[in-house]
């Protein structure tokens, strides 16, 4: 079962290579991973998206919570929530029809294209990860993909209630 | 008055002597002359120097299983800090307290893969409690309090801080301060037991009619041997002790059902598989006692506490898991219990009891004494009656740690001192030497096997500079005899790389090295060989015992049964 991750740790050097550590350490899976700062100069959040049953998603959450830089670690999909992932992927668009075809599969998902070049365009799409499989598996109907880029999902709880320091 | 400043090999020195550290055992080298400079000005702290930087992370290891205090190890940078790595995985897997102190390059090299440059940090990081790159000297004083803090506090553990050159600059000087407060907002360590838990737990305990306490390292660790002690009278229950954990039900004691798992004895086996209820007090459930865990204890009610949320339900899932520290939740249970009113079942206990005594009654742990080879178990019972059972036991690894745990009834905790998770050979010399330094007054002994004394036996050499007479019993049987155990057993008998066809003449050596060296052969012998031994109270004495090198380890868990599937004897199972 996928699962989505919140931590919270110390912005300190090293913090995240525990992280990344700890989970090939005990072999746990990493399907994505995304790391920044937060409104707190000192603390970072890492999402970490990984799969495994509860018995697996308790011994993970404990051994990351074990942590002496963690904060705060929470199973975002045990509650009700939000969550983007940000895509770059560059496409061939070389003749008119395909060109077309691309912006039209851009416009219905929402995405946009900020980059053209000679024979390509670049676009992005930010949203859930199941939106991103889909809108990538109907550009290929269109067109080949030249390279692309992932984020990994972010997400956030939903309503008032916060993950904070 | 101007106040006094300390450049940063001495801040250390202050913030080492500020936290109680009397010994630090260590080597020197180029990244830390500074620090070592800063240690030649003081008599406050002893350095002992080891031939070694593994060896120095046993010693420090002995002396922190043994004091209940922080181990403290000085290493350079580069093979310095790297040769400390086995010592502290293996306090990582056994939970000791322990400071490892590493050098490294100046600031400004870090990268440049310069002389000497590990990322020792990096290297550690999976068996560490947790580690500090010190970038600034004035950070020295608090980071050693948080070091001492977290390696201390909670679930023990070793915790590595380097140090640059730069950082010891004895150029740039600086104001001592201790912090007074190392609160650190990630991380609580002590914990009371939930009420509600504890609630659970005593409903458990007083309903049972099969109970087992199956108690471990974290019973020494905490020093709740009284504690545990007075919970085992209270319900009148048998107790049965890890290797981790022996000595903290005294080994003499009537409710004592011996050591459990893939060595351990009949009766704590069967009553570990037949137990309705299971009272594990820091304890993991390792591969080691469990053997299948398919097959484990399934009519049990497990009940776990333990200060570590991951070791419970990590192998074994608890139906009553109570986080917390031992030395809170015990006392918790115990007045919970007087509380209750509630009393036990006496009836269906002393049932329980007589069927704990049938498997008693088996003397799983009798063997033939040997008429013309000394018998491995009988040099243990020996030594055990010549010692009264009062020596700090040292170990390594392999048959003579088995022999040891089994024919040694430890009294108290704290005098078992043995490598018992990661199970590493050249363990036992060191260890015994930082036992002998925290009580020079007292039996220190290592039984170590052919094998495991050659893994550390320059340390021979620190022993004579220290005068650390400490007593070495070899059970010699000119082989690795757990290896080459297995291997009768599992491998029909094909003795892969398990014999030791160059051994040295032990007692030549012991010489050598300025000690006394003593060999025995016979049966005959063996009395007065170890009365000689325990004579010479001033010097080292390496006892070379050559013993029946076909003796295997029983009783032994038949590999992927259950707890009680075991050989009693060869060919002969339960």
């Amino acid at each position: 079962m996928r699962r989505i991750l919140s931590i919270l740790l110390e912005n300190e050097p090293g913090s995240l290579s525990r992280i990344v550590g700890l989970f090939s350490q005990r072999a746990y899976n990493i399907d994505s991973l995304a790391v920044g700062t937060t409104d707190d100069a000192s603390l970072s959040r890492i999402t970490i998206t990984t799969q495994g049953g509860d018995r697996v998603l308790e011994q993970i959450l404990k051994q990351v919570n074990k942590l002496v830089d963690v904060l705060k670690v929470i199973d975002l999909t045990e509650q009700s929530h939000i969550e983007r992932e940000l895509l770059l992927v560059k496409v061939i668009a070389q003749d008119e029809k395909t060109r077309a075809a691309v912006t039209r599969v851009v416009d219905v998902f929402g995405g946009a294209i900020l980059d053209m070049g000679r024979i390509s365009y670049s676009l992005q799409l930010a949203a859930s990860t199941e939106k991103l499989e889909s809108f990538l598996d109907t550009l290929r109907h269109e067109t080949d993909i030249i390279e692309m880029v992932r984020s990994g999902a972010i997400g956030l709880g939903r309503g008032d209630k916060a993950l904070k320091g | 008055m101007s106040k006094q400043q300390y450049n940063g090999g001495e801040l250390v020195v202050e913030a080492l002597k500020e936290l109680g550290v009397n010994y630090i055992f260590g080597y020197p080298g180029g990244s830390v002359l500074d620090l070592y400079d800063a240690l030649f000005e003081q008599n406050d702290i002893e350095h002992i120097l080891v031939r070694h930087e593994q060896a120095a992370t046993h010693m420090a290891d002995g002396y922190a299983r043994a004091t209940g205090k922080v181990g403290v190890v000085l290493a350079t940078s580069g093979p310095g800090a790297t040769n400390c790595v086995t010592g502290i995985a293996t306090a990582y897997m056994d939970s000791i307290p322990m400071v490892v102190i590493s050098g490294q390059v100046p600031t400004h090299l870090i990268g440049d893969d310069a002389f000497q440059e590990t990322d020792i940090v990096g290297c550690s990081r999976p068996i560490v409690k947790h580690s500090f790159n010190c970038r600034r000297a004035e950070e020295i004083p608090t980071l050693l309090a948080k070091a001492f803090y977290i390696a201390s506090s909670g679930r023990p553990g070793p915790v590595v801080v380097e140090l640059p050159k730069d950082v010891l600059n004895p150029a740039a000087k600086f104001d001592f301060k201790m912090p007074q407060d190392v609160a650190i907002r990630t991380y609580n360590p002590s914990k009371k037991g939930h009420p509600k838990q504890i609630k659970k737990a005593v409903e458990a305990l007083l309903t049972a009619q099969k109970l087992v306490i199956y108690s471990g390292g974290g019973v020494i660790l905490s020093n709740t041997s009284e504690q545990l002690t007075e919970l085992v009278e209270t319900l009148n229950a048998p107790c049965t002790n890890t290797l981790m954990g022996l000595g903290a039900l005294s080994g003499e004691h009537p409710n004592f059902i011996g050591m459990l798992g893939m060595h351990g004895t009949l009766e704590a086996n069967k009553a570990m598989a037949h137990a309705d209820v299971i009272l594990a007090l820091g304890a993991r459930f390792d591969d080691r006692v469990t053997n299948n865990v398919q097959k484990f204890c399934p009519n049990a009610t497990i009940v776990h506490v333990d200060v570590d949320p991951t070791s419970i339900s990590k192998t074994i899932s608890a139906h009553i898991p109570v986080v917390g520290s031992l030395d809170m939740v015990l006392p918790q249970l115990l007045s919970a219990i007087a509380k209750s009113g509630q009393s036990i079942d006496r009836h269906a206990q002393e049932d329980w009891w007589r069927q704990i005594n049938r498997w008693r009654e088996q003397k799983c742990l009798s063997y033939s004494p040997g008429e013309e080879k000394i018998k491995p178990q009988t040099v243990i019972e020996k030594l055990y009656q010549a010692t009264n059972g009062d020596a700090y036991i040292s170990s390594d690894v392999g048959q003579h740690q088995m022999f040891a745990a089994q024919y040694y009834p430890f009294k108290k905790p704290r005098q078992w001192i043995n490598s018992g998770g990661l199970g590493t050979m050249g363990f036992g010399l060191p260890a015994a030497m930082g036992v002998k330094l925290a009580f020079r007054d007292q039996e220190s002994i290592c039984i170590t096997g052919d094998g495991s004394i050659q893994m550390n036996i320059q340390e021979l050499s620190t022993c004579l500079q220290y005068n650390l007479a400490v007593k070495i019993v070899s059970l010699n049987n000119r082989s690795l005899g757990m290896v080459r155990q297995w291997q009768d057993m599992l491998y029909s008998g094909r003795h892969s790389s398990s014999y030791m066809e160059s051994l040295p003449d032990f007692v030549k050596l012991a010489e050598s090295y300025g000690h006394v060296g003593i060999r025995v052969d016979h049966p005959d012998e063996l009395d007065a060989a170890i009365a000689k031994m325990m004579s010479i109270t001033d010097r080292l004495v390496f006892l070379d015992v050559r013993v029946d090198e076909l003796e295997h380890v029983y009783p032994m868990q038949i590999k992927l049964g259950a707890v009680d599937d075991m050989w009693l004897k060869k060919g002969v199972k339960a």
